[in-house]
């Protein structure tokens, strides 16, 4: 049974699928931005028991590597990377950026574009689909200003949540049909079936730390 | 200990430290620890997105270690415990994740604590059970409070705290006009002991004036004795003079000193409490220690204080929270437990 997760967008996405025909038993996905540590466990725990299946059961776990906001990106990975220890059972990562390449629905290169907050996206550029669907990376993951990397992009299918941020920026009118966030059925049966290529479940930052020292958690007690 | 005590495993990442603790009862049997200090020394103080990052990195291999010292399985453990708040926000979110993948894949309950009832907890490890009653001071780098303490599990009421620096924020910042490293504590401690004359300056004591006490009886301000430290180092250099280290730390650890047992004190008085008990990392300064012992010793007051090694941040201290919460009979935490950086010290269990 195939466990798989991707936190690296506003969404929080959960699918267990069959680990070797990839078909999806269970699924879901919340945007909530801020509430991925509160979300994710209880999705997990919520798709394994409407499947029926318990945590033993599990022989892989996949999951997102971003890039993505840095706080919930680790919330995913950190979630892996100690089911999987506990479980004694593999874990991949997989560019998220490539999740969203494989739910587009078009015959030709796309471009895909997310939220990197401060202005800016994360995208990434991607081949025509293969006769299994897969999709080659050409070009990204990378973090630009979209008018920065619009020419880049420019008459390319874009999909991510990147386009309806920054529509004008890219230079495309407003468009409704836009796949905004990854999706966990799509990264299962992706993994299962060898169409998403699969790293170490290590986070893609893609951005150095901000360098702001905290004096440490202040006292919360009244004053 | 027992085999039939539950064995409960503690997860702590509230600052920059990545504690794992497992305890039987309140047998200590690991405490894995893997700090990012030196990453953040360069920048004087903690980089909160360096930790986190740091934490993702440690927390299966300081899990792994822990087990391993401890000789255990981790489907051994049962129940797991973390820090819940207070602590830096995308830290205590690391913790609290990896402590829910595993309550999750290991069907075993949850429990998300308050990082400084655990401070207080972590004595049982050292001390046995707690008194019936204790006034717990917490100093630290995040932290200075007095808190009363009837039974941890059911909370604790809060006297007073700092009005401005914590304790070891004023050590850090001293040891940073002395020339002294980060974190400056440990530093600033053997400085003292090199010789340092205790009464060669006389710092000011914040908040002890009758008037302030009026208003600020169990409050702590350390803001106005580091600018007095910096003033008076500044005033030596300006004229060319060579700053006596020693002499200024000890001069300046004798004042936090005075302030932090007189409070104390002051508070065990006030509430009628027999035991104070002394935790967070500025517990492990030895003339706190000796300070405290002589004067609750004529006050009539018996002090506790954990090793050193227990009292700055670990996953120990929160394992025994877990461990004394189990025994007690509380009702975990749901699965969606959030990693709540400003938990009021009244809350023992998220
Ligand atoms: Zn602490």
């Amino acid at each position: 049974m195939l466990l798989a997760f991707d936190t690296s967008s506003a969404a929080v996405t959960v699918a267990l699928a069959d680990a070797v025909s990839g078909e999806v038993l269970a699924s879901s996905s919340t945007v909530d931005a801020l509430r991925h540590g509160e979300l994710l466990a209880p999705a997990i725990a919520a798709a394994l028991a409407e499947a029926g299946c318990t945590p033993r059961e599990l022989t892989k776990i996949a999951v997102g590597v971003g890039p993505g906001p840095f706080t919930g990106l680790r919330v995913g990975l950190v979630t892996a990377r100690t089911m999987a220890d506990v479980l004694g059972i593999e874990v991949v990562g997989v560019c998220s950026l490539d999740i969203l390449a494989l739910q587009s629905p078009v015959e030709q290169p796309v471009a895909v574009a997310t939220d990197a907050r401060r202005k800016e996206i994360y995208w990434a550029l991607y081949d025509s689909p293969a006769e299994d669907g897969s999709r080659r990376r050409i070009e990204g993951p990378a973090v630009d200003r979209p008018a920065d990397v619009a020419h880049v992009l420019a008459g390319l299918p874009i999909t991510g949540r990147g386009v309806t941020l920054y529509a004008e920026a890219l230079g495309r009118g407003p468009s409704a049909e836009v796949i905004e966030y990854p999706s966990a059925e799509v990264l299962a049966s992706g993994v299962a079936t060898g169409a998403l290529p699969t790293v170490l479940p290590d986070p893609l930052y893609l951005r150095r730390p901000d360098v702001t020292v905290s004096g440490g958690p202040k006292s919360v007690l009244p004053t | 200990m027992t085999e039939n005590e539950p064995l409960i495993l503690g997860i702590e990442t509230s600052c920059d430290e990545t504690g794992v603790g497992i305890v039987r009862g309140q047998t200590l049997l690991a405490d894995a620890i893997a700090s990012s200090v030196e990453e953040h020394a360069r920048f004087g103080g903690v980089v909160p997105e360096v930790a986190s990052r740091a934490h993702l990195e440690a927390m299966v291999p300081t899990i792994r270690r822990a087990c391993e010292t401890a000789g255990i399985k981790p489907t051994d453990v049962d129940a797991v415990a973390v820090t819940s708040g207070p602590g830096l926000a995308g830290a205590l979110l690391v913790g609290v994740a990896a402590a829910k993948g595993l309550a999750l894949s290991l069907d075993k309950p949850l429990y998300g604590v308050n990082h400084l009832a655990a401070h207080v907890a972590v004595d049982t490890l050292e001390h046995g059970d707690l008194p019936k009653g204790c006034v717990a001071m917490l100093v630290s780098g995040g932290h200075s409070s007095l808190l009363a303490v009837e039974d941890i599990t059911d909370g604790v009421l809060p006297m007073g705290s700092t009005i401005d620096d914590a304790a070891g924020e004023a050590f850090d910042k001293v040891a940073r006009v002395l020339g002294l490293p980060f974190p400056g504590g440990p530093y600033i401690d053997k400085a003292a002991r090199d010789g340092g004359d205790r009464l060669y300056v006389k710092f000011p004591r914040g908040l002890t004036s009758q008037r302030d006490l009026e208003r600020h009886r169990f409050d702590f301000s350390f803001s106005g004795l580091k600018t007095a430290v910096a003033r008076w180092v500044e005033a030596k250099r300006r004229d060319g003079e060579d700053v006596p280290v020693n002499h200024v730390a000890a001069a300046f650890q004798e004042a936090v000193c005075d302030v932090l047992t007189r409070k104390a004190i002051d508070a065990c008085k006030d509430r009628g409490y027999e035991h104070l008990l002394i935790g967070g990392g500025v517990a492990a300064n030895s003339r706190l220690r000796t300070m405290a012992e002589e004067r609750c010793a004529e006050a009539g007051i018996a002090v506790r204080v954990p090793r050193p090694g227990l009292c700055t941040d670990n996953g120990a201290m929160i394992a025994a929270l877990g461990s004394e919460l189990v025994r007690a009979g509380k009702a975990p935490s749901p699965l969606d437990l959030p990693a709540d950086s400003s938990m009021p010290i009244t809350t023992v269990l998220n």
